[in-house]
Parts: structure tokens; C-alpha cells; sequence
């Protein structure tokens, strides 16, 4: 039956490339890739020409020159003779920090609302709809306005605690309340073992974390004695002591006292200024986001078959530990990578700052700089390659987190 | 290739700059209208009145360019900017001029690459102060809470004072007048800093404008004026000249009263009749019509009748003359002649 063969090949022709299915994939893609590259090239020359004609260059130079503006918030040592790399540099750090108080916030706020959405109960479970509903549904911008504008409009002016009979009080007698910000009393320490403050708190840190790792290990030689003998020993106060003592004793030993705020000159001075920005900033995002992820947190304890609740139920486990222990180990797994989007969205969100004044990265890098040195490419690349660097960051910590809580197939 | 998207994805950014084509004169002309920025809105400066209209001393400078190159003062479309936003529209091309009380700098004119065509107001930076806070001077500020437009020579000029003066406080950062009035009345910030005019200005429409002091201390220079993109001399030409117009028209008696005499017929006065295009073809040498000038003072008056209108001393901004007086006054205005 094999009669019929091809004819010999005639080699390649050039029609092939659009006929012959074996070439006909590779030739579209090769015209898309070069018709991609003219574009980019035509962007690219675009730019230059055009910076050409307004007889601007591309130049890096302006970061290490002196800024010559002051910014409210600053967490590392920064002056108007400073320069504008590291104006940027304050501003990033502004950035980070209420990226991560948003996250932390946002999920607490998540994980409660959305099991609570699921309560029997229903005064909290509509409760919870209303709180998810109403944030979500509208503009964030909205939020921090009206969250600042209330900070504002409804607090005492520094002003009205002054006197014998002062209209407002402090909170306790250690916290201000005041339109420009909650004064909250701050740490010091009287005869520290660093001058770089931040080394010692890090030290703190870590004598902290030493006692946590203790800790652990003091529970787990706890289980491993009632595996062996069925009597749990009672650790209670080891763990307590071992949580305070240590880092008691390097605060004293650094001299530790409280620096509470109060009235000087034109402001309250001491303590640690919470300003109404960075508070406005923080509560409207995690309170927006937080909506999201209750939604998240509903759907992945949803995601839960109903028989494992049951089956928790038989084996005896009251609702909170069947929570705990059978229904979110579960359910993280449905949870973390929607979450991830979350923190993204929050981190970037967070550039909304200019609406209240908080000195993010956009509001140095991306506004006042520019503004003052005419370099929008340079700070508009700068700023985007910021932005993208932080939200790969958290995104592959994330991912890490993620691996270690999905299912494991053995 | 996904690095290359990246790039490209932001080279978009920097191609808005591609509008900025050499002639605007021939644009503002197929267009059939100006593209003027102004601020955001500062009483007396520029400011939508109650039927949506622009004001103001800026604004009768905008107004002033559309009727010398257009023949209508109302064929301008007002951008509202703010601090941080005025000079990339005018860099992008998305305005042709920029009359938004903007201090005229080195650095402006040659890093920024803008033109600045003229002063139309001298300034210099001020304080404001309620006045139970008993602040009599500038340097007595120390740890106070100072709202500040950011992106402004203010905000250089303040950060300077304070560490020259060796006096701390705690900037807070705000984006429009608008704002920073709604802040610092409500306590928010103890001091509000800006150009001196515009503390007027702003005072003045406050409820109680008797509660609060405009302190002493003048900290800086702040030359105010409109300006170009760097580069199109054609088109700065008109603007500047245009604003010397309004400055010479004062000087020479010009006014709307008697502009439409004058102007009908060749006068005594040379220069008068050099402005007003009766004689001589000065109008052809910047590309316009032989009575461009007359049409930009007949749309709001020479600078002073500008001036009294809208920030003088019979307004609620009650600004005196000072410096901007004629210089045959005693002030800094002063045309170059019209020869």
C-alpha cells in the first residue's frame, strides 16, 4: 500500500513562511517582535527628541543636590541642606511604614470582619455587611479626606489645653488629642548603650525575640512531657518571666523612662507626634482595604466543606477551636494568594497621600523635587521603579508564606 | 522583553512633552482660543467669579494676550493649576502661558527652561498670624506648625529663614489655597506662610479678617509674572510686550475711558500713538495687527486701572501700590520704550 509517496522536497521556499503551517507560527511571531521594536524605538527616540527640543538632558545629577525644603515626618536624621536623594530616601521610608501598618491593620481588621459576617448572630453578621459594603463601595480618596477632615474639624487646638482651666484635657494625663495629631508618650533611655537610637531599640528587639524563641521551646518541652506522661507541667510564670525579665533589665540597664508630651511654646513637644496625616493615611486604608479582605476571608472559610465543621463538631471541638484549628488552616489556602493582591493594592494605594499631606515618596520624590529641579522623566522612572520593586518585595514574601501553608502532597 | 515594556510603558509619560511644536502663536491662532494657567483660585488674582467668569490681576493679563492676538479677551480658557502641577502643563504645552503669581528665579528660567516675560506684581513672602497668639514677629516662631503650598519658593524661602534664623517648626504640606485657608482657620496649622499678596488676598475673604496680623517680616523677593516656554521667542515676545504695554499705557494717561479717542487719530504724543498703532508699524515687527496693543488695554484697562480693580485699595485686598507703583511714582514699573 505504499505506493504513494511525496515527491522529493524542492528545499524552502519563501511562501512557506505564510503557507506551511510548520513556518506559518514563527513568521507572525517574528513580524509582531519587530513591529513591537519599531515601536518602542519610536517611543524611545520620541522622548529624546522632544527632550532635545525643550533643551533638557537626562541626568541622575539633581539626586545628590542639596533639596533646600524641610519634611514634617522623618524617621532617619534629614535637613533642608540635605539632598534630594535623600528627601526621597525619607519619603520612601514614609511610605513603607504606612504600607505596613495599613497591611497589619487591614488583615486584623479582614480576618475579624469577614468570620464575623459569618456569625449566627444576626446583629453582627449585618453588622459586618454594612462595615463591608459602605468601604468598599466607595472611593478611597473619600475615606481619607473625611477620615482628616474629622481629625481636624473635631479635635481640640493645642491651644485649648493651655491654662489654668483648660478646655480639653490630656487623655489619661499622657496622651494629647489635638488637631495636628495624637502626642503619645515615647521611651527614651537615660544612659544608652548605643548613640544611634535605632540600635538600641534593635537590641530590645532581639533580646525580645530571644525570649519568644525561649518560650517555645519551654512550650515544647511541655507537650513532649504530656505525650510522655499525660500530666501537662504548669509554665504559666516561666513564660511570663521569660517574656518580661530579660528586656526589663536591659531597660533599666539603659535607663529607660517615659518622656510624656506636654505643652511647649506653639505645640505639645516630647513624646512621640503622631501626625493627623499619617493617622487619617493608615486608618482609611486599612479600613478600605480590610473590607476587601473580609470578602476574602468569607470566601475562603466558605471554601470549607460544611462536613469538616461537622466532623470537628462530632470529635467534640467547640466552634472557636474548630475555627481555629480546622476551618482557617484550611481556608489560608484560599486566602493568601487573593491577599497578596490586597497588600499590593494597599501599598500602591498608599500614594494617595498627597490628598492629606503625608510626606510619602510621591509627595518628595515624585512632587516637591520635581517640582523644584524640572526632572519628571528622572523622578517619574525613579518613583515607578520604586513602586515596582516594593510590590515585587512583598509579593515574593508573600509567595514564600503561601508555599509553606498549601497543600502539602506527599 | 518584559524590561523593555516596562520602558516603553513609561516613555509614554515623557511623550506629553511632544506637544510642545516651536510656534504658538500659530497654534493659539488655529485654535481660536489662549490656553492661559492660572491658580486654583486666590481672590483678586485669578478666581471664578458668582456666574463662573475668571477675575482677577492674573487673569487681565491673560485676557490682555487673547485680545492682542485674537481680538477677544473672553477667548481664553483658564487651566486651573496648582503649585505642583503648573509647570509641567506649561512644559507639556497643555497651556500656552502661565500667569499664576509664580516667582520669577534662576532656576525657573534656565533649569526649568521657562521664559519669564515680566513682573507683574513685586512681592515678598509673608506671615499671617491669628492675633490672639500675641506674635509680633517673624522670630518668635519657634515650634510653631506652618502651612505651606508645597513646590513653591516659599517652601525654599521658609526652610532658609528658620534654619537661618536658627528656630525650628513643623511644615505642613498642603496643595492649594483653598486648603491651606480651610487649615489654618481651623487651627490646624499656627502660621500661614505665602507671597504677601497672596495673604491679603486670602485674609480678606475671611469672616473676621480683623483676627489675624500679617506679620512684619517681608523674608524674601518674590518678582510675580507671566511666563513662556523657553524657546519660542516669537510667542514670548507677544506676551511681553503685551504686559509692557498695559505697564506704558498707565504711563502715557492711557485708559479705558480715553483709549477709543486716542485711538481713533494720530495725537500729539508720539509714543502713544506708536502704542496704539496709529503710527508706525510696530504691530507688523511682533506679527500682529496694527492695534494689538489697543485691544489688550481696551479689554481691561492700562495696569493700574488692573490693579485698583482687582487688589487695590478699594478692594477688600486693599494692596497699596509700594513697589508697583510707576516709576515716575516712585515704584519698580517701568516699560521699555515703544519705539
Amino acid at each position: 500500500m505504499t505506493t504513494m509517496t511525496d515527491p522529493p522536497g524542492q528545499g524552502f521556499r519563501l511562501s512557506q513562511l505564510i503557507y506551511d503551517t510548520r513556518y506559518r507560527s514563527m513568521t507572525i511571531q517574528v513580524v509582531a517582535m519587530i513591529l513591537l521594536m519599531l515601536l518602542f524605538s519610536w517611543l524611545v527616540s520620541n522622548t529624546i527628541h522632544n527632550l532635545q527640543n525643550l533643551g533638557k538632558d537626562f541626568d541622575f545629577g539633581f539626586l545628590s543636590q542639596p533639596s533646600g525644603y524641610d519634611i514634617n515626618q522623618r524617621l532617619i536624621e534629614y535637613n533642608s541642606q540635605s539632598t534630594h536623594g535623600r528627601a526621597a530616601l525619607v519619603g520612601i521610608i514614609n511610605t513603607v511604614l504606612v504600607a505596613f501598618l495599613g497591611c497589619a491593620l487591614a488583615t486584623v481588621l479582614g480576618v475579624i470582619a469577614g468570620v464575623l459576617r459569618l456569625s449566627s448572630n444576626w446583629l453582627v453578621s449585618r453588622l459586618m455587611a454594612v462595615y463591608v459594603e459602605g468601604f468598599r463601595n466607595v472611593p478611597l480618596l473619600l475615606w481619607i479626606v473625611l477620615i482628616f477632615a474629622l481629625m481636624t474639624e473635631s479635635t481640640p487646638a493645642p491651644s485649648a489645653f493651655r491654662g489654668e482651666d483648660p478646655d480639653s484635657t490630656m487623655l489619661f494625663d499622657v496622651i494629647a488629642i489635638t488637631n495636628r495629631g495624637v502626642y503619645i508618650p515615647a521611651i527614651h533611655f537615660g544612659t544608652p548603650l548605643f548613640t544611634n537610637g535605632f540600635f538600641n531599640w534593635l537590641l530590645v528587639l532581639i533580646v525580645l525575640g530571644a525570649s519568644i524563641f525561649g518560650i517555645q521551646r519551654l512550650r515544647h518541652w511541655a507537650t513532649e512531657k504530656q505525650e510522655a506522661t499525660g500530666v501537662r507541667p504548669t509554665t504559666w510564670y516561666f513564660i511570663l518571666g521569660l517574656l518580661v525579665i530579660p528586656t526589663a533589665i536591659l531597660m533599666v540597664l539603659m535607663g529607660a523612662f517615659w518622656d510624656i508630651p506636654s505643652l511647649q511654646g506653639f505645640n505639645f513637644g516630647g513624646g512621640i507626634h503622631l501626625r493627623n496625616s499619617l493617622i487619617a493615611l493608615w486608618l482609611a486604608l486599612s479600613l478600605y482595604t480590610g473590607a476587601f479582605i473580609a470578602e476574602i476571608v468569607r470566601g475562603g472559610i466558605l471554601a470549607v466543606s460544611k462536613g469538616q465543621t461537622e466532623a470537628a463538631y462530632a470529635l467534640g471541638l467547640r466552634p472557636g477551636t474548630t475555627m481555629n484549628l480546622v476551618i482557617l488552616p484550611q481556608a489560608m489556602r484560599v486566602i493568601i494568594p487573593p491577599l497578596i493582591s490586597q497588600f499590593l493594592n494597599l501599598t500602591k494605594n498608599s500614594s494617595l497621600a498627597i490628598a492629606v499631606g503625608y510626606m510619602d515618596v510621591r509627595s518628595t520624590l515624585g512632587g516637591i523635587t520635581i517640582n523644584q529641579t524640572g526632572r519628571e522623566l528622572e523622578g517619574m522612572l525613579l518613583l515607578g521603579l520604586f513602586y515596582l520593586v516594593l510590590s515585587l518585595l512583598i509579593s515574593g514574601a508573600m509567595n514564600i508564606y503561601n508555599s509553606s501553608v498549601k497543600l502539602k502532597e506527599r | 522583553m518584559k524590561k523593555t515594556v516596562i520602558l516603553g510603558a513609561l516613555t509614554v509619560a515623557g511623550l506629553a512633552a511632544g506637544a510642545a511644536s516651536a510656534a504658538t502663536l500659530d497654534d493659539v491662532k488655529a485654535r481660536g482660543n489662549l490656553n492661559c494657567g492660572v491658580s486654583t483660585g486666590l481672590t483678586g488674582f485669578s478666581a471664578p467669579d458668582a456666574n463662573g467668569v475668571w477675575q482677577g490681576f492674573d487673569v487681565a493679563v491673560c485676557r490682555a494676550v487673547a485680545a492682542a492676538v485674537l481680538g477677544d479677551p473672553m477667548a481664553v480658557e483658564f487651566v486651573p493649576t496648582t503649585g505642583q502641577t503648573r509647570f509641567t502643563a506649561l512644559a507639556s504645552g497643555e497651556i500656552d502661558m502661565l500667569a499664576r503669581n509664580t516667582t520669577w528665579t534662576f532656576s525657573r528660567d534656565n533649569d526649568l527652561k521657562f521664559e519669564f516675560v515680566g513682573v507683574n506684581y513685586y512681592d515678598g513672602q509673608g506671615f499671617m498670624i491669628p492675633k490672639e497668639l500675641g506674635v509680633s514677629s517673624a522670630k518668635e516662631l519657634d515650634g510653631a506648625t506652618v502651612c505651606i503650598q508645597t513646590g513653591t519658593t516659599t517652601e525654599l524661602n521658609l526652610a532658609d529663614f528658620f534654619r537661618v534664623n536658627n528656630i525650628s517648626y513643623e511644615p505642613v504640606p498642603i496643595e492649594t489655597n483653598a486648603e491651606a485657608q480651610q487649615q489654618y482657620l481651623a487651627g490646624a496649622c499656627d502660621v500661614y506662610t505665602t507671597d504677601a499678596s497672596g495673604l491679603a488676598a486670602t485674609r480678606a475673604s475671611f469672616e473676621a479678617p480683623g483676627d489675624h496680623v500679617i506679620l512684619p517680616e517681608i523674608i524674601s523677593k518674590e518678582p510675580l509674572g507671566p511666563l513662556v516656554r523657553h524657546g519660542d521667542n516669537e510667542w514670548g515676545d507677544i506676551v511681553r510686550w503685551t504686559l509692557n504695554a498695559l505697564i506704558a499705557a498707565e504711563e502715557y494717561g492711557v485708559t479705558s475711558a480715553n483709549i477709543g479717542e486716542l485711538s481713533a487719530a494720530p495725537g500729539n504724543n508720539p509714543e502713544i500713538n506708536r502704542l496704539l498703532g496709529t503710527e508706525g508699524e510696530l504691530g507688523s515687527m511682533i506679527g500682529l495687527e496694527a492695534d494689538w496693543a489697543q485691544k489688550a488695554i481696551m479689554a481691561n484697562g492700562n495696569y493700574g486701572e488692573i490693579f485698583e480693580k482687582n487688589i487695590g485699595e478699594n478692594t477688600p485686598i486693599g494692596l497699596s501700590r509700594g513697589l508697583n507703583a510707576q516709576w515716575t511714582e516712585g515704584g519698580l514699573m517701568y516699560s521699555p520704550p515703544f519705539r
